[in-house]
């Protein structure tokens, strides 16, 4: 509700009305609006399990546990940027681990086959690119639900990567390159290829939060007919959508094969509700409409954080799974509750004082 | 505004509390909240670290309980740390985060099977690197990315033994078939050509047909019922492959052919129990995983200690199961398969 507030609110209230009447740009005060969020909710979550987990977990607070955390998390996190988006117009891509093998398939193969990695790594965008666009015409031209698109490309895209390659794996991919998959910079244990995810981070921020492109996501994904009728061309943003997430997903794939230097047609299996989850614990609405990229690199980070943990402490596998698990429903029954309560206690204040919507 | 606050704080406090209760749990149900024995364990000689963990390539996998068990009966043996850790899914990305851990945490020898031959290499070179000696078991890496591999069987082994039991069982002469796997399964044919040349030593013995069950229920259980139709002499049928030997017996124990066609194979006894125990099947084969497990603890403590490099032609004594001598590329060879039957099938479980 507050993001809706915020929706509506750059759009400077016009006053040409006769009687002076002053609106408020918006309904709280700015640290409220910064700090009373569900992302820093997780952010602070975030926080405090590091901090609980550095105290009482043998060897986690170290810069090798930073790196081989971060490394775990990269392919997740790449993939979440462009999911937020996605999802926020109302829309899924379930596809997107099966694109990660077909690119390392394809990668592999093309590799093997004697090309140079940036040429092969290109291609293997390209095929991204047409997979995403794809799902993307599916969607928005023949307009099917993206559910049951994704779906059907989720079992596509893996039939292909398991197809060319077969049980077999291509290995022989040169040391230079998967080393720079894990270089650290410096001491700091921080890998290199966080770089990457941070500019875009930053990219995919910027569009979302700060550009008229951004708000037509939030609108298509609180009305997809009202979003059309203020101008929003909702076909349009959500298919280049679906061809970044496809293109990113494919970017994952490249990484993700030489991090482990093997192309195989099953890698990266079940990543997408991974992502899937990791998105929707940092706070975006899976009906559309509501979400932050900051949540969503918590939301990341925290699965990854407490993963890392428990494994350290010893927590069998079972058992992270369903810490994981209860987390998110949590979170998500939180946010329901939340917002039931706020509905409830706005409706007498609403009388009072004019509430900028409903 | 206040109440909001404060469910919001609950709701905080409450993921928190639940994430901080399992991490404590973890901590200190398993082995004692410290997970890295390190030069504190109490080693019983030269102050070796034996903290060892066994990887398999997933959890909650019949096989891989089974070999863990055996595993923890030789540590316990010889008065190791022994733990299990695996990830949930099979997959080579999941393991590599746990051999990172299990790195960290300064075990004294990480017991793997494999996900892939590659992908964990890295991980497991990086451990090396930190003093961890890494054993592979099962489902081998590349040879240079672990201290030693501990092999189930050799190719040799498995053709030799089903070719002896289907002789036993039809009386040494006599037509046979083979269902197989799939057409191009790397172990499976290595394994038909093997059994050709064995059938040199039994010359009344005549392969007539090898079909293929793609390694499917239904497929192996129609190839089986075409079998015994196209070749109305058939004596018996080798299945090297647990699909197609459980799908063979499904159909001969419901068939006229029961008791009169002879089958045999490697199975798992789980699957193959009810056939056996009905007389449909007399005798099948498989490496037994509690041995092999057992055995690879005791390769673990033979590295970490010193006693072995892994290098060809060491030797070593694995408990109850003897003595053991490095072959070439730095295996050991468990030995030949086990054979199940009515007598002792009910002593293993997997």
């Amino acid at each position: 509700m507050k993001i809706m507030a915020s929706v509506t609110a750059p759009a400077p209230a016009p006053a040409p009305e006769t009687k002076q009447r002053r609106y408020l740009d918006y309904g709280q005060p700015l640290w409220r609006r910064v700090l009373l969020t569900r992302e820093m909710a997780i952010i602070a979550l975030l926080i405090v399990v590091v901090i609980v987990a550095s105290a009482v977990v043998p060897k986690f607070g170290t810069t090798v546990t930073l790196g081989f955390l971060l490394l775990d998390v990269t392919p997740i996190l790449l993939i979440a940027l462009p999911m937020t988006l996605v999802i926020i117009t109302g829309e899924i891509d379930l596809s997107v681990a099966s694109m990660v093998g077909l690119s390392s398939v394809i990668f592999g193969v093309l590799y093997q086959a004697g090309l140079p990695i940036p040429t092969a790594a290109l291609v293997a965008l390209v095929v991204g690119a047409v997979g995403g666009t794809i799902n993307g015409l599916l969607v928005t031209a023949v307009g099917l639900p993206s559910l049951a698109v994704t779906i059907g490309t989720l079992a596509l895209y893996r039939g292909l990567a398991v197809g060319i390659l077969g049980t077999t794996a291509v290995t022989d991919f040169p040391r230079n390159w998967t080393q720079l998959a894990k270089e650290k910079i410096g001491d700091t244990g921080i890998p290199i290829v966080m770089i990457l995810v941070a500019v875009l981070a930053v990219i995919f921020a910027v569009v979302l939060h700060f550009t008229p492109f951004g708000r037509g996501i939030y609108a298509t994904g609180l009305s997809a007919e009202a979003a059309q009728f203020s101008g929003v061309r909702v076909k349009r943003t959500k298919l280049i959508l679906f061809v970044v997430i496809g293109i990113i997903s494919a970017l994952a794939g490249i990484y993700y094969t030489l991090r482990f230097g093997s192309s195989r047609g099953d890698n990266a299996t079940g990543m997408e509700l991974q992502v899937i989850a990791a998105v929707l614990l940092g706070g975006v609405s899976i009906f559309g409409g509501r979400g932050a990229l900051h949540g969503v690199i918590g939301g990341v980070l925290l699965i990854g954080v407490l993963a890392s943990a428990l494994r350290l402490a010893n927590v069998t596998s079972d058992v992270i799974n369903i810490i994981t698990g209860m987390l998110l429903v949590l979170s998500v029954v939180s946010s329901s509750v939340l917002a039931w309560v706020q509905s409830k206690r706005a409706k007498p204040a609403g009388r009072s004082a004019g509430t900028p919507m409903q | 505004m206040k109440l909001a606050n404060r469910l919001r704080t609950i709701a905080v406090l409450a993921t928190v509390s639940l994430a901080l209760t399992a991490a404590g749990c973890g901590g200190g149900g398993d082995g004692g909240g410290e997970a890295s024995p390190g030069a504190e364990a109490s080693a019983p000689a030269e102050n070796a670290n034996l903290a060892i963990t066994f990887l398999p390539k997933n959890l909650g996998n019949p096989y891989f309980d089974v070999s863990g068990k055996g595993g923890e009966a030789a540590i316990k043996e010889f008065g190791g740390t022994y733990a299990q850790v695996g990830p949930a899914e099979a997959t080579p990305d999941a393991q590599v985060s746990y051999i990172n851990t299990l790195t960290q945490q300064q075990v004294g020898a990480i017991v793997i099977s494999a996900n892939d031959k590659q992908a964990v290499c890295d991980a497991l070179t990086e451990a090396r690197d930190n003093g961890v000696k890494v054993i592979t078991f099962d489902s081998d890496t590349n040879p240079d990315c672990r201290d030693l591999f501990v092999n189930q069987a050799t190719a040799e082994g498995i053709a030799k033994v089903q070719i002896d039991m289907i002789a036993e069982q039809i009386g040494d002469a006599g037509e046979i078939a083979i269902l197989s796997a799939s057409a191009n399964a790397t172990n499976q044919n290595a394994w038909i050509e093997l059994m050709k040349k064995e059938l040199a030593n039994h010359p009344n013995i005549k392969l007539v047909d090898t079909v293929y069950g793609n390694d499917k229920d239904q497929e192996s259980f129609d190839k089986t019922a075409a079998l015994l139709q196209s070749h109305p002499d058939l004596k018996g049928i080798i299945s090297p492959t647990t699909v197609g030997i459980a799908a063979a017996a499904r159909y001969l124990s419901t068939s006229k052919a029961k008791g009169k066609v002879a089958l045999t194979g490697l199975g798992t006894p789980n699957q193959m129990r009810e056939f056996v125990k009905d007389g449909t099947v007399k005798e099948f084969a498989l490496w037994n995983p509690e041995d092999l497990g057992y055995l690879s603890a005791f390769a673990a403590r033979a590295v970490i200690t010193g006693e072995i490099k892994g290098t060809e032609g060491e030797k070593f004594t694995a408990g109850k199961l003897g003595e053991y001598t490095v072959g070439a590329d730095n295996t050991v060879v468990l030995g030949d398969p086990t054979k199940f039957n009515k007598e002792n099938i009910d002593q293993f479980d997997f």
